[in-house]
């Protein structure tokens, strides 16, 4: 009953949704999405399984569960207050089963979100509730977003992996996404970005998944964010080849477009991204995104206009120019793992002794040495080093870049503000299929038509 | 983002220590991490005490580096009220009844903050608000505020 990979490798729901997306050539486009009220839920995730689109479902967890705080999500279940995500602990599992059947009844699979940095509890309700498909990871979800130690993070992220392969007394195969690809989502050099997803998925496989994916972040250059696609598969072929995996590539993760036109450009340059960089799934975003959380329509309306956009595109050729992403993250991964046999221990001492360092991450266990900066032609690239071992961009002057408070606010709203000052398109029929199929004209051709 | 005019802080004045962190429920931390380098910009020590900062740690904190300012940074919606709880925590310590303490940020879940939620903040504590739509210009000038009260008290 288990589908398997080419290597042999058993399949879940979700990974195998992915791989059969894959095989007919479609990109499986994926939400955010998290109600505390069940009917809600079910309702969101009917609607993603019924777009027009090879769409996996979402249920993104609130942030009382997120920190394991459950008595204040039972206190909010119990009075009716609005929670941000579904409190998949402390709702019955027969009530999560019957929300999750939304997406199910039409094959459509299910991943459960939640950014969790001691996510025991979580994977216990997985486990309970027959889900197959979740994400995150020991540095992932503890360096940028919490103050747990590194170190109590890793031990509670391999007892989740562990715990997790339990699924398969249940005839599932679990399936478990690195979150390293983004980290704090702004101003981090691909190299480490692909380093520590790689890192994480060698930390699910010693603690026993099998079925794994890798996430890349968009940032500032489609043809830097192409290397870094190419520079990642490469990556898991070299060093995770006994997993199933696929990469998962999330649409620009920092400071949004505040204009409709300039959040669908950013999405529809992401969409292509994902399939010329062989990404098997992408993690949309919305026009809505600079302002508030995006409704269930919102939502779908950015799965459909991701799926069109990709459609049209086509995988990029073997041979993208090679500026040295890959042979970095190659030689971040081969200093850590030197470091112990045991992955873990070995990401522990890393970020002790500087060897992986988080750009801006003010995490007590981040060394906070190393800084990142947009170059002159739009990439990204190292202004200081601090103890990795990396390369950094020397200005014209010969010296590296220093960040300033002026220069950050520039920086973090860089993307936001290139696709905000877009010229307003040409409004009715006619001209725009008469212009160059530039970027954005292309993008628009595939909206629907307006009467 | 509020996008904040190109002026450039003082260049005098400065050398004071600031201890900066946020409310226990906000993980954002790229607005402490610009807060640093305007602060240190203007030649202020900065001790950053990064996301998520619980309330006892924060006093703990305050108490050992003795700080000139302490600024609170939160963007999640939850500042006025986390920050309150904060406040109240922070003056109950004797040893922390004179610093001057200031919160800034995206403080409500619905836009600006009224009145009577900047007068609760006063009252629980702080020295000055910097709700949202407060720019840079304001907060240096506070700042510059700042420096002349200390220079007259050392004078």
């Amino acid at each position: 009953m288990t589908e398997r990979s080419a290597a042999g490798v058993p399949r879940g729901p979700f990974a195998a949704a992915v791989a059969a997306a894959r095989a007919r050539g479609e990109l499986v486009v994926q939400p955010r999405m998290g109600f505390g009220d069940p009917a809600a839920m079910r309702a969101g995730l009917d609607a993603v399984a019924r777009a027009r689109a090879a769409t996996a479902a979402t249920v993104t967890l609130d942030s009382y569960t997120r920190v394991g705080d459950h008595a204040a999500a039972r206190r909010a279940l119990a009075d009716g207050s609005p929670l941000n995500g579904y409190p998949i602990v402390d709702h019955p599992p027969e009530v999560t089963r019957w929300v999750l059947a939304a997406a199910h009844r039409h094959d459509v699979p299910v991943q459960v979100r939640h950014g969790s940095a001691r996510p025991e509890q979580i994977f216990a309700a997985l486990l309970r509730t027959g889900v197959d498909a979740t994400e995150g990871g020991p540095v992932s979800y503890c360096l940028p977003y919490s103050r747990v130690p590194l170190r109590d993070a890793v031990d509670s992220w391999a007892r989740c992996c562990a715990g997790y392969t339990r699924l398969r007394d249940l005839g599932v195969e679990p399936h478990l996404e690195s979150f390293g690809g983004c980290l704090l989502g702004q101003l981090c050099p691909p190299s480490l970005l692909l380093a520590v997803a790689v890192l994480e998925g060698m930390f699910f496989r010693q603690h026993g998944l099998r079925s794994v994916s890798l996430s890349y972040a968009q940032q500032t250059s489609p043809k830097q964010d192409e290397e870094a696609l190419a520079a990642l598969r490469r990556l898991i072929d070299e060093l995770l080849p006994d997993l199933d995996s696929h990469v998962v590539l999330y649409t620009y993760m920092g400071v949004y477009p505040r204009t409709t036109e300039g959040a669908l450009r950013l999405l529809g340059t992401a969409a292509r991204l994902a399939v010329r960089g062989g990404a098997a799934r992408l993690i949309v975003k919305t026009p809505a995104e600079a302002h508030r959380i995006p409704t269930v329509e919102e939502n779908v309306a950015a799965l459909e206009h991701a799926a069109r956009a990709a459609a049209a595109e086509q995988p990029a050729p073997a041979e993208v120019p090679d500026t040295g992403i890959y042979a970095e993250a190659r030689t971040l991964i081969e200093a850590v793992l030197e470091l112990s046999e045991d992955v873990g221990i070995a990401l522990r001492r890393a970020f002790a002794r500087g060897y992986l360092d988080i750009p801006y991450c003010l995490h007590p266990d981040n060394a906070g040495q190393a800084r990142g900066y947009i170059t002159d032609r739009g990439r990204l690239a190292w202004s200081r080093a601090g103890r990795m071992p990396v390369t950094v961009d020397r200005s014209a002057a010969g010296r590296p870049v220093e960040m300033t408070s002026d220069g950050l606010l520039a920086a973090l709203s860089y993307v936001a503000n290139r696709h905000d000052s877009v010229p307003p398109p040409v409004v009715g029929p006619g001209p725009t299929t008469a212009l160059p199929a530039t970027e954005f004209n292309r993008q628009r051709a595939q909206k629907p038509a307006v009467p | 983002m509020t996008v904040l005019a190109p002026v450039q802080p003082a260049a005098t004045g400065g050398g004071r220590t600031v201890l900066l962190g946020t409310v226990s429920s906000d993980a954002h931390t790229w607005n402490l991490v610009y807060l640093q380098l305007l602060l240190e910009e203007a030649g202020h020590r900065v001790i950053n005490l990064g996301a998520c900062v619980p309330e006892e740690l924060f006093a703990a904190e305050c108490r050992r580096s003795n700080p000139d300012l302490v600024v609170v940074s939160s963007v999640n919606g939850h500042g006025c009220t986390d920050g309150k709880r904060l406040a109240a925590v922070l003056r109950a310590d004797p040893a922390l009844a004179d610093v001057p303490i200031v919160i800034g940020g995206k403080l409500g879940v619905d836009g600006s903050l009224t009145g009577a939620q900047v007068a609760e903040l006063f009252a629980a504590g702080y020295t000055a608000v910097f709700d949202d739509g407060a720019d840079r210009d304001r907060f240096l000038e506070y700042l510059g505020r700042l420096e002349l009260v200390a220079a007259d008290r050392s004078a």
